[in-house]
């Protein structure tokens, strides 16, 4: 049995210790914002944060976040009505074309920002690996651009 | 292009308006629709309740909800569909929302015809489809609304007009929301007269840019794709499937995989016979769990022996060897202006080149997975898939079941590019489901997706062109040796194979007074299928490629070559996919915008360098610039890329500029690294690791995408963004290095080549 946090929520588990915490996620706690796309940690579509940073979960086994808190894409906002500041400019510079990669993306920025809070287009494009197969990374820049002035507005 | 829904368009008008129907909803609000049966007989009886053909539903608070018939596979018709007919409702854009609609097909006595107008995302179609139709429906629900108002009122139709969702009568100085007219208006009947359309000046929501309608769904992760359908008691599958091409299952043991706790039952699939039409692609070995997890850990252990197949000798070399063999024959001529031989030799210069184009993958990010639940006499699936009636088609096909009484629901699709109009995973899920009597969701891994596909065809194009004393080119041919699209398609006769490759329409025929075609066919096991916007991905590179080859043997410039040659202003008759007509003077004026933007003729230092093409896809029209870097060692940088676009009118401009953008870099991306090889007739590639799709850091910061409309009818978007890109890269990384690729992808060829 495994014991952990999901969106602020204990979750139990009590399936194979090495099942992918993204099965974990997306079948046992039935959040499907969390994508499948490769299964090998390539394509970041499956990111979570594991104690506020990003992670693959179709490789990190839920063994391995025991007693951790998990934030998936459902809960990076602070409540239902709001939205996240990477969420708002994702929204604004209207990024998504078939949606697929885009929590994982968004996942994956929110922890880029927290760590540069500012960041040149090199340092995004160091930083942010997952793949958008529609192409929408021109989007994707300019609004992680976005978000970071909304974060610092908010301060 | 391999879908056409649309079988004939036959009094289309009149059937539409004789089952445009109106009708309450059970909540109160007003639904709208016009049914759009195409090859309907009028005669054919229309609900009297009226859950056919509805489009339109208004509600009690005056928000309106639009149905948007066609799958959303990524370009955005759940945004510009509805915004056509939001457009003549005249009703705020705010207080629309979308819903997705199912199929829907009406058994006929002659097969079977559209419920709502022909559904299906493939080549780029949607937009113009459904252009005049979804206006129309739109202006015919805003006039039984003003009906409806004016009978109230006591007053002629002539003193009212609209205003965002109301009906307003000056003259009365009186006013009444669409919510107030509903039930009135829906029990009208309807106009027999066919509306009047706004004049485009006079648009407020199309031409507007307007951003995606489920963005704020899909980044709070509550879009659902068919990945995310999870219904109770469902279970869950996977395929083990043969790796080698045609191969089958000779044998296997399952007993390991039978001791994984959750996995409920292991069978064999038959797959296809060698050389005969595919209804699922491989031969395999289904799992079945009460997880996916537990189904894949129980794939795991499953101990298959596989027959080699026919193909067990096929390699990429062996692919290329056969092209080259081919191309010291004779081919098919499928078309053939003036006469090429004679200009040929009059010709003051020859050029010849030969390209190679590999096969791709689709890699849509959702791998393929599909819902199903076949009983005794109906069946439900819930799929991502580009082609619904397909999927109906396929779950018909493998159970028997009489089509009516199949159900099939879309989700958003995390993806399509074309891989989706085949809906054998949806056969595959329906044949588990009816084997194990219970409601299923077939999942495949990235694997499964990388190594059984219907990959856009390989082949390798010789080009030869005369040009004359005067630097005209006289004379053109291009012989292509490919592994057609058509491969075990149905019905498809020997001499039909050469129409998905070489389009007889393209630039540069109509314009080379001697001109010829020629079609050589590759016998491959490797499956293949519609790749985005097929071979004009394929076309372009080539064409645009040796259009550069000829200006640089010549001593004329790439750019002004392709203006003389694009000429006027004119229309030429077009057969091909996607037009009618094509006028070549539009690709010049995007060509002059870009090479505009690009600083074109600016000096630039060594080693850095511009390129331009340009590309008549699907009606629509683009180009593209690229400016380069290319170190001593060959290291490549791309410093800039100018993309621009002309789709006529443009709905969404928005929607339009993202398509852009994302096909320029599925162009990139496909013109870099990205193939599929075959080995001892087996896939080499398996995953990400291997296949390689671009990401962020290869972008780069001077990118700009630029729609520049034209007027007129829309054309469609979804694909004019790519074929262009390939030719303006190569032809940059010549200009910039002397180093001209001829086989994509470009790989490492520049390092190894200085």
């Amino acid at each position: 049995m495994i014991s952990f946090k999901v969106n602020n929520e204990v979750v139990t588990f009590d399936g194979a210790d090495n099942t992918p915490l993204l099965w974990v996620i997306r079948d046992h706690v039935k959040l499907k914002g969390t994508k499948f796309g490769c299964g090998i940690g390539q394509c970041g579509a499956c990111m979570v944060h594991v104690d506020g940073r990003a992670r693959k979960a179709c490789i990190t086994k839920v063994s391995k976040v025991a007693g951790r808190d998990v934030t998936t894409i459902e809960g990076l906002a602070s409540s239902e009505d709001t939205l996240h500041p990477v969420q708002q400019a994702w929204i604004e510079e209207d990024v998504p074309q078939c949606g697929y990669c885009q929590a994982g993306q968004i996942m994956a920025a929110v922890d880029l920002l927290q760590q540069i809070p500012k960041p040149s287009d090199a340092e995004i494009g160091q930083n942010m690996s997952n793949i958008c197969r529609c192409g929408t990374y021109v989007r994707i820049r300019k609004a992680i651009h976005r978000a970071s002035e909304l974060i610092a507005e908010a301060k | 292009m391999s879908a056409k829904p649309h079988a004939k368009k036959t009094s289309v008008d009149q059937g539409r308006r004789r089952f445009l129907v109106g009708g309450l909803t059970a909540t109160g609000g007003f639904l709208l629709g016009v049914p759009h049966l195409r090859l309907l007989a009028e005669t054919v009886e229309t609900e009297k309740h009226g859950k056919i053909g509805f489009f339109i539903e208004i509600q009690a608070d005056n928000s309106v909800v639009i149905g948007s018939a066609q799958p959303e596979i990524g370009q955005g018709v759940r945004t510009a569909l509805p915004m056509m007919v939001a457009e003549e409702l005249d009703v705020e854009w705010a207080a629309v929302s979308v819903r997705q609609m199912p199929l829907g097909i009406v058994k006929t006595a002659d097969g079977f015809a559209w419920k709502y107008g022909g559904q299906g995302a493939g080549g780029s179609t949607s937009v113009t489809d459904n252009w005049e139709f979804l206006r129309e429906v739109g202006a015919t629900a805003r006039q039984m609304l003003i009906l409806a108002a004016a009978q109230r009122w006591g007053v002629d139709t002539a003193e009212c007009h609209t205003e965002a969702g109301v009906v307003i009568c000056d003259s009365l100085g009186a006013s009444l929301s669409y919510s107030a007219l509903a039930a009135a208006a829906a029990s009208l009947p309807v106009p027999e007269e066919k509306p009047p359309l706004k004049d485009p000046a006079d648009f407020r929501i199309i031409g507007k840019p307007k951003n995606v309608v489920d963005a704020r769904d899909i980044v709070t992760g509550k879009a659902r794709y068919g990945i995310d359908i999870d219904i109770p008691g469902m279970r869950h599958a996977v395929i083990e499937r043969c790796p080698h091409l045609d191969g089958r299952v000779e044998s296997f043991d399952d007993s390991e995989t039978r001791k994984v706790p959750g996995v409920l039952d292991v069978f064999v699939m038959e797959g296809p016979q060698p050389g005969e039409p595919y209804i699922i692609l491989a031969s395999g070995v289904a799992v079945v769990a009460t997880s996916f997890w537990a189904a894949m850990q129980g794939r795991r252990k499953l101990k298959v022996n596989w027959t080699r197949g026919p193909h067990s000798g096929e390699s990429t070399e062996s692919f290329w060897a056969q092209t080259r063999e081919l191309l010291d024959g004779k081919g098919q001529v499928v078309r053939d202006d003036g006469d090429f031989d004679k200009a040929l030799k009059q010709a003051a210069k020859v050029v010849t080149a030969r390209y190679e184009l590999p096969f791709v993958n689709h890699a849509p990010l959702e791998p393929q997975n599909c819902y199903a639940d076949v009983k005794a006499d109906s069946a439900h699936v819930i799929a991502p898939t580009q082609m619904p009636s397909g999927a109906s088609r396929a779950v018909a096909a493998v159970t028997g079941l009489p089509r009516e009484n199949i159900q099939v629901d879309m989700t958003r699709v995390g993806g399509g590019f074309g891989r989706r109009l085949t809906n054998d995973y949806v056969a595959e899920a329906a044949l588990i489901s009816k084997k194990i009597g219970a409601a299923v969701r077939l999942q495949w891994t990235r694997e499964d997706d990388v190594k059984h596909d219907f990959y856009r065809p390989s082949g390798m194009h010789e080009m030869t062109a005369g040009v004359d004393g005067n630097g005209t080119i006289s004379a053109w041919t291009q012989r292509l040796a490919s592994a057609s699209k058509h491969y075990r398609r149905a019905n498809v006769k020997p001499e039909e194979m050469f129409d998905p490759e070489l389009y007889v329409d393209d630039f540069p025929a109509q314009i080379i007074e001697n001109f010829r075609l020629e079609w050589l066919m590759v016998q491959s096991g490797v499956p293949r299928g519609s790749w985005r916007a097929p071979a004009h991905t394929a076309n372009a590179f080539v064409i645009q490629s040796f259009i550069d080859e000829i200006a640089h043997a010549t001593g004329q410039d790439p750019l002004q070559l392709r203006l003389d040659l694009y000429g006027d202003n004119r229309e030429l008759p077009y057969t091909n996919h996607g037009a009618t007509v094509f006028n070549p003077w539009r690709l010049s004026r995007l060509l002059k915008h870009v090479a505009e933007r690009i600083n074109y003729s600016s000096d630039r230092p060594q080693g850095r360098a511009v390129g331009i093409a340009s590309h008549f896809t699907f009606g629509g029209y683009a180009a593209h610039a690229v400016e380069v870097t290319v170190g001593d060692a060959g290291e490549l940088t791309i410093e800039r890329i100018i993309a621009a676009v002309d789709c006529g009118l443009a709905v969404n401009p928005r929607g339009v500029e993202a398509q852009l953008q994302g096909g320029t870099i599925d162009g990139l991306s496909t013109a870099l690294n990205l193939e599929i090889t075959v080995r001892d007739g087996q896939i080499e590639q398996s995953n990400f690791n291997n296949y390689r799709l671009l990401r962020m850091a290869k972008i780069p910061s001077l990118f700009e995408a630029h729609v520049l409309p034209y007027g007129g009818q829309p054309t469609g978007m979804g694909e004019m963004g790519i074929p262009s890109l390939a030719p303006a890269l190569t032809n940059a990384i010549f200009n910039a290095s002397g180093v001209r690729i001829r086989k994509l992808p470009i790989g490492d060829q520049l390092k190894k080549a200085t």
